[in-house]
């Protein structure tokens, strides 16, 4: 391993700016232990939700599951220029942050298959993950005109908050152009500076929030920041996610942008690590996510004593209505 | 002889938009994923096709938006179907259902109507969790001004859908996702495309002698099985499906009550101020009091957020053999 060069600097793609003079960086220095941390996390997330694929088509997980598979640079990009104590949170498709926020790949597949073991004992599920300083995971989700509320106030007080949207072309089945009157995101904060950013790029998602963080932490207030990015599966398991779009265009995303591929390609061609090391990886990986999904097809689903628990936070223990007025449930906090 | 075809809940809603889409040019239907992509849960199938952009309209995730601009479009002389991808989404949108729908011809004294229709699934599902699990059918039902239909098979669907197009007022259409799919038989005359049911009114699904089963929309189906069930024991219980929740046809179930002086209402959602407690109050206050042989028992979701996982998802939900242990401890057998 002494012959694999330490560090390399690539070249990212600009950014578009919004009211903002200067932006991040065309430039980005990657050492050889940032690359295959930044490898791992990314495939990590990708086996995880192949494997929730699997699971889901085998029934064995059930209703609502929104992949990830795709979007690895953003969720990995981010938390490398984040601290774990800043505060995030995001919508539905959330399993990629659950992991970067530090939730293990074997809570989050026991999660997603209800048992007990899972972060959230089984009684989120798909969309309602947490972890310190993650809060969520959220099923329902005001697009517009919460955001400008959001926007408005974030700007008045000048809140350290950096406001992201990971642009994957559709909503559910609606592609950007028939959703919205302009499809500049990062300029919709109006007032609020925005970058546009290469969401498929790890280094670019990198450099991108380190600039906002950076902005925000200066006291200038909040940003927007836009990640170009795409998902491979439809917008959950019960879209085929080939009605809106065609198979082509997802093939093309797969061959020419592939987060992943393009982080190992770099690595590679600067000889930063082998493509020996690099298989090693992927199976110490395939065995992490096999022994998660063994513990999360395995484990219990929880105990009927937890039904009605943590209804309310330290709180005294009440009483809980059942299904009929003889059925007395108890309530713990 | 009368011919029978078997159709599914989602074929007849969609059969009642078709026609009254036909029948009237006024009506058109709006809301997320209703045209391009067929409908979120293909209920309005094929009518984007027929209809054209101007007639069936993807609106962006934006309900607090289009709820708006739905109302708005019923205030100003058109009949808009209003589609919430689920009733949990309304919660986005409930200020323009109450404040601008629902008070808007009591505040006029009569000047401006809102012949409005929101429909979609309400209730539980399958899997789906806390955020998109909940019944709406008390926190409507307890608006003066709106009018709030909850059907059970497919001739409830088709004929109370047609009446709630036609209807000059707001109706809240409470759908159930787990009910598209299955198929009831639907007799010659409701194949006619004048076939309406009157909302306000319950239908006795089942007569009989020894007690009063009151429930909407999936539940009845429960009430019919647990009857089922009970008849093998020499217990003939009555099967009352209210179809709609407000107006809530009282005289129904009293003149029932009068005859099997014993009650239990059936419902998803949670006890506490529901359907069940409303029916309760009006049972009280009415002439059948005075029959009842025992208080009223009322079977309900448990008083929680849905859980996701299964065995817990399953015990926060009637249960057939609920409704079952229920009937015999009212009945004292």
């Amino acid at each position: 391993f002494a012959d694999f060069t330490p560090q390399a600097t690539f070249d990212i793609k600009k950014c578009d700016l919004h009211r903002l003079e200067e932006g991040p960086p065309l430039k980005a220095e990657l050492t050889r232990d940032q690359g295959l941390q930044y490898y791992r996390t990314m495939q990590t997330v990708r086996r995880m939700e192949l494997k929730a694929d699997q699971l889901y088509k085998q029934k064995i997980i059930r209703g609502f599951c929104h992949l990830y598979d795709g979007q690895e640079a953003c969720a990995a990009g981010i938390e490398a220029s984040i601290n774990p104590t800043d505060h995030l949170i995001t919508a539905y498709r959330a399993h990629g942050y659950t992991y970067t926020r530090g939730v293990s790949i074997k809570e989050i597949l026991a999660e997603l298959t209800g048992r007990k073991g899972g972060v959230a004992k089984g009684k989120g599920g798909s969309m309602h993950m947490y972890a310190p300083h993650f809060y969520g995971g959220n099923g329902i989700v005001g697009a517009q005109g919460q955001l400008f509320e959001s926007f408005n106030m974030a700007a008045l007080w000048k809140l350290p908050c950096i406001f992201i949207c990971e642009n994957n072309k559709y909503g559910m089945g609606t592609s950007v152009e028939r959703a919205s009157a302009s499809i500049d995101y990062y300029k919709r904060g109006d007032f609020i500076p925005g970058i546009r950013v290469d969401g498929m790029d790890v280094l670019c998602v990198r450099e991108a929030t380190k600039f906002a963080a950076d902005h925000c932490r200066s006291g200038k207030g909040p940003i927007v920041m836009e990640l170009q990015t795409y998902r491979y599966h439809g917008h959950s398991m019960s879209d085929p996610g080939v009605s809106y779009r065609t198979r082509e265009e997802i093939q093309e995303v797969r061959t020419k942008s592939d987060p992943i591929s393009m982080l190992k390609e770099r690595m590679l061609s600067n000889n930063m690590a082998s493509v020996e090391e690099f298989k090693e990886i992927d199976v110490d990986i395939r065995k992490q996510v096999e022994e998660a999904a063994q513990f999360a097809t395995s484990d219990p689903e929880p105990p009927l004593e937890d039904l009605c628990n943590h209804i309310f936070y330290n709180n005294p223990p009440l009483e809980v209505r059942g299904t009929n007025p003889w059925s007395k449930l108890k309530s713990v906090s | 002889i009368q011919a029978q075809f078997n159709v599914t809940v989602r074929d007849a809603l969609n059969q009642a938009m078709d026609e009254e889409l036909e029948r009237d040019e006024r009506v058109f239907l709006l809301g997320e994923e209703v045209a391009q992509y067929d409908g979120a849960y293909k209920v309005s199938r094929g009518l984007w096709k027929k209809y054209g952009d101007k007639r069936i309209i993807d609106t962006p995730i934006s309900e607090m938006g289009f709820a708006g601009i739905a109302v708005g479009a019923a205030m100003a002389g058109l009949r808009p179907i209003c589609e919430f991808m689920t009733f949990n989404f309304s919660m986005q949108a409930i200020d323009q259902v109450i404040n601008s729908a629902a008070k808007t011809c009591y505040m006029s004294a009569g000047l401006q109507a809102v012949p409005i229709v929101f429909r979609g699934p309400n209730g539980a599902s399958a899997g789906v969790a806390a955020q998109h699990s909940q019944c709406f059918a008390a926190w409507y039902a307890h608006c003066p001004g709106l009018k709030v239909v909850s059907p059970w098979n497919s001739e409830d669907a088709k004929g109370l859908l047609k009446s709630s197009i036609r209807d000059d007022n707001p109706v809240v259409f409470l759908e159930n996702e787990l009910l598209y799919g299955v198929p009831f038989e639907m007799s010659e005359e409701a194949q006619s495309k004048d076939f309406t049911i009157p909302i306000g009114k319950a239908k006795v699904e089942r007569a009989g002698s020894h007690i009063t089963l009151v429930s909407h929309s999936r539940y009845v189906g429960h009430c019919l099985d647990a009857a089922a069930v009970l008849a093998k024991e020499g217990i003939e219980c009555e099967v009352i499906n209210l179809r709609t929740i407000r107006p809530m046809d009282v005289e129904s179930i009293e003149a029932s009550v009068m005859k099997t002086n014993h009650l239990v209402t059936v419902e998803g959602g949670w006890p506490q101020f529901g359907v069940g407690a409303e029916i309760c109050a009006r049972i009280m206050e009415g002439s059948a009091f005075n029959y009842l042989d025992s208080p009223v028992t009322r079977v309900t979701g448990v008083d929680i957020p849905m859980p996701y996982a299964k065995i817990l998802e399953d015990h926060s939900l009637p249960q057939i053999k609920d409704i079952i242990f229920s009937v015999k401890k009212t009945l004292n057998v």
